[in-house]
């Protein structure tokens, strides 16, 4: 294993989804679910039986719109607020309606959510307004379950390939990508007549504190491959200053998480015990107000269960322990701290993109259509808000059943052979030197640089030096990146995605001359907002090579909001502290 | 410039004794989403063989012999 070898498949298919992790699976899933005769390829550049952000499970729905707890409306208002205004709610909208068709529909597959006593959802508040977040007490099956129905479905499933470019037809259509095995460097090129990205967060763009490139908060795999093969093929990348920082267990790259300990009266505290924000659902503003009381005499800052009924901190510990990041209770152990007893000391993330947890994604509508006509993304990658795991799952559907009906109507878009070759050349050249750099320390510069110059607050001049640094690292990787074997070969591709996102974080930032969603995007340059210019979408692209930002109005609400509410989120901190 | 290897500790731990990798397994192998592990030419035994871990645990919830222990590394502790 690992032997580079030389070879080159060439397959057809009517619906190619690249990433299995979560959004992707549903949409192979409900596009053969939709046209039984539609031959669809799942690519994956893990394994799809354990790949992406839940490959061991998840604790629970972050985000579930359930009949008797809340409505469409109220969610599509919440998250609009939430997401500081900057959202086209046609989308946030439609996944409210089709969402708990979708819980009904993983209920099917076997995957339980908690119901009280009377047999109802046991829907839990942790959102500043509304009723949003169901608990998963068997987590831990999610891909087994969602694994069994792609079997039965007979979606194609190919495993260890990454995809590194989409090919685009001669009509502008996405017709295909181009995958790398990651054992062996041969290459796989896919012909199709649509083509559905689910490639996760940009997870490896900021550096953990902790020195471990992979001890990212996200599933390092999804080293943001997803923005960048979209950026090269012409697609609009929406909000990208609207970096993702989620708050941590500190040293640890597990959340802290205040969706499981808080509805059992669980908070975030500081170090004199007292809680500073009123609600702990992740958001830009929360973010700020932790990072204020971090940097303030009363930091660190903690998670606080001690003040709870023993047998509360236990079950919470127990949730926390054993599904999603199960290796957070082995951290713990060692530490000797016990959930009950010590306040957990929490920290900040490092930086990325995510449309799951912030906003920062590929632009798509209310049917998951990129701009490139053909192409679809769906999940943390697409821009739909705050959309989570439940987000990924009914995105990945909608676009699933759009795709296929898209394949249908058309025939495959032929594309220029040249790409191939030239594709081939570039993902080849860090195999074709004996002398060089190791991927790995090209990443580690990168990221470094990222964390030095990128994370908020974020200063003009620095974003500017960062951006000649960052210059002269490509330059390094183009001329000097050297790959001994397979393995190294796809590490070598992902760093060119790492530095194409650093590019575009920092490219994004200095374009939004303001400051908006609290720390996501704090230029201490510009430290106010200003709705008057900047109330819209920042969308990122390629003219001719070159990156370009320009601006595009917010679609006008459906679901209006009202002077007095607009700023909630903002109003997180408890002024007078008991 | 020269390239060499710098020692590290890695957090996964295969018991050599329970692991029947020489019987055809490869489970842990196939199933790592950092793709880490490898079967040892010398041990005919899975070992991590690249530290790029997420400490995320499939390799050892999936093996049928209990065989593999991930462990927090050391920078983490
Ligand atoms: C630690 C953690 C805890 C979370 N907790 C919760 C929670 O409790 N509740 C909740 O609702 N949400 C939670 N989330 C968010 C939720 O898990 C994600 O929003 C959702 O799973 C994202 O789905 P996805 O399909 O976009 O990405 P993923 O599921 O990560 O899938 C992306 C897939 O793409 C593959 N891939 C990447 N690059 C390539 C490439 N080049 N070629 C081929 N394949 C590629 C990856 O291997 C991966 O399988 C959590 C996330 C994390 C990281
Ligand atoms: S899964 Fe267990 S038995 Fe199988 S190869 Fe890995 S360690 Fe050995
Ligand atoms: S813990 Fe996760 S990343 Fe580490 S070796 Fe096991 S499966 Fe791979």
């Amino acid at each position: 294993m690992d032997d580079l070898r030389a070879g080159l498949n060439e397959v057809d298919c009517d619906l190619l989804v690249i990433g299995g992790g979560t959004a992707g699976p549903m949409a192979a899933y409900r596009a053969r679910k939709k046209n039984p005769n539609a031959k669809v390829i799942l690519l994956e550049k893990a394994n799809v039986k354990r790949s992406g952000a839940i490959s061991m499970g998840m604790d629970g729905l972050n985000n579930a719109v359930i009949p008797g707890h809340s409505t469409p409306e109220q969610y599509t208002k919440e998250i609009t607020i939430a997401n500081d205004g900057i959202v086209d709610q046609a989308a946030v909208y439609k996944y409210a309606q089709n969402c708990y068709g979708i819980i009904e529909e993983l209920d099917q597959f076997g995957i339980r959510f908690q119901k009280d006593e009377n047999g109802e959802y046991d829907v839990k508040k942790v959102h500043h307004m509304g009723t949003y977040v169901l608990p998963m007490p068997n987590g831990d099956t999610v891909k087994k379950a969602l694994y069994r129905q792609l079997r039965r479905a007979r979606v194609l499933i190919s495993n260890r390939y990454m995809a590194t470019r989409l090919l685009t037809g001669k009509s502008g259509r996405a017709a295909g990508a181009i995958a790398v095995n990651t054992r062996t460097g041969e290459f796989l090129v896919i012909k199709a007549k649509a083509v559905i990205m689910c490639m996760g967060a940009a997870g490896r763009l900021g550096l953990p504190t902790s020195g471990y490139l992979y001890g990212t908060y996200e599933n390092p795999t999804n080293s943001g491959e997803g923005y960048s093969m979209a950026y090269h093929a012409g697609a609009k990348l929406a909000n990208l200053e609207c970096f993702q920082i989620n708050p941590l267990i500190k040293d640890y790259n597990g959340p802290a998480c205040a969706y499981v300990a808080g509805p059992f009266g669980g908070y975030t505290a500081n170090s004199k015990n007292e809680r500073f924000i009123e609600c702990d659902y992740w958001s830009g503003q929360m973010m700020q107000e932790f990072y204020n009381e971090l940097q303030s005499g009363k930091g660190p800052v903690f998670l606080k269960l001690n003040h709870l009924h023993k047998d509360t901190a236990d079950h919470i510990e127990h949730i926390l322990h054993t599904v999603e990041r199960p290796s957070r209770g082995r951290f713990h152990e060692q530490r000797g701290t016990k959930y009950s007893e010590q306040m957990i000391e929490m920290h900040i993330s490092e930086i990325g993109f995510c449309s799951g947890h912030s906003a920062s994604g590929v632009y798509v509508d209310e049917f998951a259509r990129t701009t490139v006509p053909g192409l679809y993304a769906a999940g943390d990658m697409a821009s739909v808000p705050h959309n989570y795991m439940l987000g990924a799952f009914t995105n990945g559907a909608i676009a699933g059943e759009h795709a296929i009906e898209f394949a249908d109507d058309v025939d495959f878009d032929d594309f220029d052979d040249a790409a191939t070759s030239l594709e081939q050349e570039r993902v080849l050249a860090p195999t074709r030197r004996d002398d060089g750099i190791p991927p790995n320390q090209i990443e580690y510069k990168i990221r470094r640089l990222v964390n030095d110059y990128l994370q908020p607050p974020k200063v003009t001049a620095k974003y500017e030096l960062c951006q000649a640094r960052l210059a002269e690292v490509r330059h390094d990787m183009e001329t000097q990146m050297m790959a001994r074997d397979a393995h190294e070969l796809m590490r070598s591709m992902e760093v060119a995605s790492i530095l194409d996102c650093a590019d575009m974080a920092a490219f994004a930032s200095l374009y939004r001359t303001e400051s908006r969603w609290g720390l996501y995007h704090w230029r201490s340059d510009y430290p106010g907002s200003n709705d008057v210019d900047w109330k819209c979408h920042v969308l990122l692209s390629q003219e001719n090579g070159v990156m370009t930002c320009e601006k595009k109005d917010v679609a006008p609400y459906i679901i209006p909001i009202g002077e007095d509410e607009k700023d909630a989120y903002y109003k997180q901190r408890i002024t007078a502290q008991a | 410039m020269p390239i060499a290897n710098t020692p590290t500790t890695v957090p996964v731990v295969v018991d050599e004794d329970k692991c029947i990798a020489d019987k055809g397994c490869t489970v842990c192998v196939d199933v790592c989403p950092l793709d880490v592990l490898r079967i040892s030419d010398l041990t005919g035994k899975a070992y991590m063989k690249y530290d790029e871990c997420w400490y995320c645990m499939p390799c050892e919830a999936d093996c049928p012999t209990n065989a593999v222990t991930v462990n927090i590394p050391y920078l983490l502790r």
